[in-house]
């Protein structure tokens, strides 16, 4: 009895938070909504500030196939987004791997030096890359995309940070066993490591999947165009056609956002870089 | 024997070294190297072809009296000081309601705070284009309750246009901070906010003097996080104002994209000098960090 009494004034006393929370949560989901019912409502709809769902869904579907290769853009997209998540990764782990537990005084050293290249920004080296890769003649090709990011020190860090909780005991069993240094990688670090690895996966996917700064520089061809930059065409005309480019935002967001529900543990645990 | 002993970490040594060359070279290659080069280009000028050598610091002088570039300077420290403040403080406050146990349906809470991250820059740039568009629903909303006249054009005023982007970074990184803060909180033992409720401490003190000086690392490493985003700003520049109206919303990275790969324009000398001004007001703020971070253990 008591404690039901207590209960209640303990919840009681947080309605003012459960308000700011429920204020902040509308703020945060009414975009997602009113993207889903413009994506189903002609443009004039969206434009009188209907926000129920429409039926045009289908209209919108055909005019946006109809002004951008939509099939042909979602297939380079993943297909950018999934290389540079598999090099990153194998990269980068191994890297981790190494700096941590075979760790000794050069190795410090030279992470030391590799950590400065986080204060590198991208707009900086944007043109040098550009020359660069233009000189390899790679531009609108998958390693135009990927080569500046299949190797960065956020994801060396998360990897040799987490390599602490790898038991070295293991390796020295396995070391006994006859197993090379490469497989004691393959067939021990790897399974053991496997939430640093979704975690991993999760936000290389993501930020290469939302790249749109440097795809606009190497990836000018039509062809070659990622979704970020097939949205950012459909709003560049003079008139825009609200019901069609919220279907394309649509499309553009729907493989994130499936990433985001069913990974949602491992997106905020490799945002943060702490993965246990 | 010792000898064999030798080899093997001999052996040991060459492997740790081979498992991080990759990696390594690539960031000396496409990060290290490039940042020269872009030093080097400073110094010249002339289209992408053809770059002579430019009197010295001649980029920079230029720089510095080219008042375009000068207002992407003082936008982008405009959103710096307005938004990042407002968004850390929002952060912290969520976080801390999120993290008391008698909250109910903190998943559900803490998945629609969080869900703006799963929008790319460009998504949600242009979602918030439209809804503040001329004819979009903000206007339709504001009209419907008689707070306006006639439709504003927010996007084409300067004032509303820098306070729209604002609004959306806000919107868009709030809930990305707030998991570095609950992350954090977790370090924090619960008992610690138990005894503060005992001892009778209201909600705002326990968030001034519990949350905010535990969280202080958290805190420094979320603020240069975002400082650090803020000066490089581009997607949303671009996407949701085009910089205009007249260039009032232009940030710096954008400036610096249109002088290089903008419309019938190669001026990679001066852009890399301005980049280099970018890379350098970056380092200034890690060194800060750096040495703001060693006063913590």
């Amino acid at each position: 009895m008591t404690k039901k009494h207590n209960t209640s004034a303990i919840q009681r006393r947080l309605i003012p938070s459960y308000i700011f929370l429920i204020f902040v949560s509308f703020i945060s989901v009414f975009p997602f909504y009113w993207m889903i019912s413009a994506a189903t409502n002609t443009t004039v709809d969206v434009a009188r500030g209907k926000i129920t769902i429409g039926t045009h869904a289908a209209e919108n579907f055909a005019n946006l196939l109809a002004n951008q290769d939509l099939w042909r853009t979602m297939g380079n997209s993943f297909f950018y987004a999934i290389v540079q998540t598999i090099l990153c990764l194998f990269i980068c782990s191994l890297a981790g791997y190494g700096f941590e537990l075979y760790h000794d005084k050069g190795k410090d050293r030279l992470f030391a030096v590799l950590l400065l290249a986080m204060m590198v920004p991208q707009v900086a080296t944007m043109i040098p890359l550009f020359r660069m890769i233009s000189k390899m003649h790679l531009l609108n090709s998958v390693w135009a995309f990927i080569l500046p990011s299949i190797s960065t020190p956020f994801m060396i860090m998360m990897f040799r940070q987490n390599s602490r909780n790898f038991p070295v005991s293991i390796m020295e069993a396995a070391r006994i066993d006859g197993l090379n240094e490469f497989k004691i990688f393959f067939s021990m670090y790897v399974p053991i490591m496997k939430s640093t690895y979704a975690a991993a996966t999760v936000v290389t996917f993501m930020n290469a999947w939302n790249s749109y700064m440097w795809p606009k520089v190497v990836m000018n061809d039509n062809r070659a165009q990622t979704m970020p930059m097939l949205i950012a065409n459909l709003a560049s005309g003079y008139t825009t056609d609200y019901g069609m480019l919220m279907m394309g935002v649509l499309f553009c967001s729907v493989p994130t956002m499936i990433i985001f529900f069913v990974l949602q543990k491992s997106f905020a645990e490799g945002l943060t870089g702490a993965v246990k | 024997m010792k000898k064999k002993g030798l080899t093997v970490t001999g052996k040991q040594r060459i492997a740790g070294w081979t498992f991080l060359t990759p990696a390594s070279l690539l960031i000396f290659i496409l990060s290290f190297y490039p940042m020269f080069q872009a030093l080097m280009m400073s110094m010249k000028t002339g289209s992408s072809a053809n770059m002579k050598w430019a009197p010295l610091l001649f980029n920079y002088k230029r720089m510095f009296a080219d008042k375009l570039f000068m207002r992407s300077v003082g936008n982008t420290f405009l959103y710096l000081i307005i938004q990042v403040p407002i968004m850390l403080i929002l952060a912290i406050l969520l976080a801390q309601i999120l993290n008391n146990k008698d909250i109910k349906f903190r998943g559900l809470f803490r998945t629609m705070v969080f869900l703006p991250c799963a929008t790319s820059l460009v998504s949600y740039a242009l979602i918030f284009k439209s809804l503040f568009a001329t004819q979009g629903l903000m206007n339709s909303i504001l009209m419907n309750l008689g707070i306006i006249k006639e439709n504003i054009n927010f996007l084409g005023t300067p004032g509303t246009a820098k306070a729209i982007i604002i609004i959306a970074l806000l919107w868009r990184w709030t809930g990305y901070n707030m998991v570095f803060y609950l992350a954090g909180l977790q370090n924090i033992e619960y008992q610690v906010y138990e005894a503060a409720k005992i001892d009778g401490a209201n909600g705002w003190q326990t968030f001034w003097k519990i949350t905010v000086p535990l969280l202080k690392p958290t805190i420094i490493m979320t603020f240069i996080m975002s400082i650090n985003g803020t000066l490089q700003l581009f997607d949303e520049s671009v996407n949701l104002t085009s910089g205009g109206p007249a260039n009032s919303t232009i940030t710096m990275s954008h400036y610096i994209y249109n002088n290089s790969f903008g419309q019938g324009t190669a001026n990679f000398g001066y852009a890399s000098a301005m980049s280099f001004f970018v890379f350098i007001l970056v380092a200034v703020l890690a060194f800060i960090n750096l040495k703001v971070g060693d006063t913590r253990d």
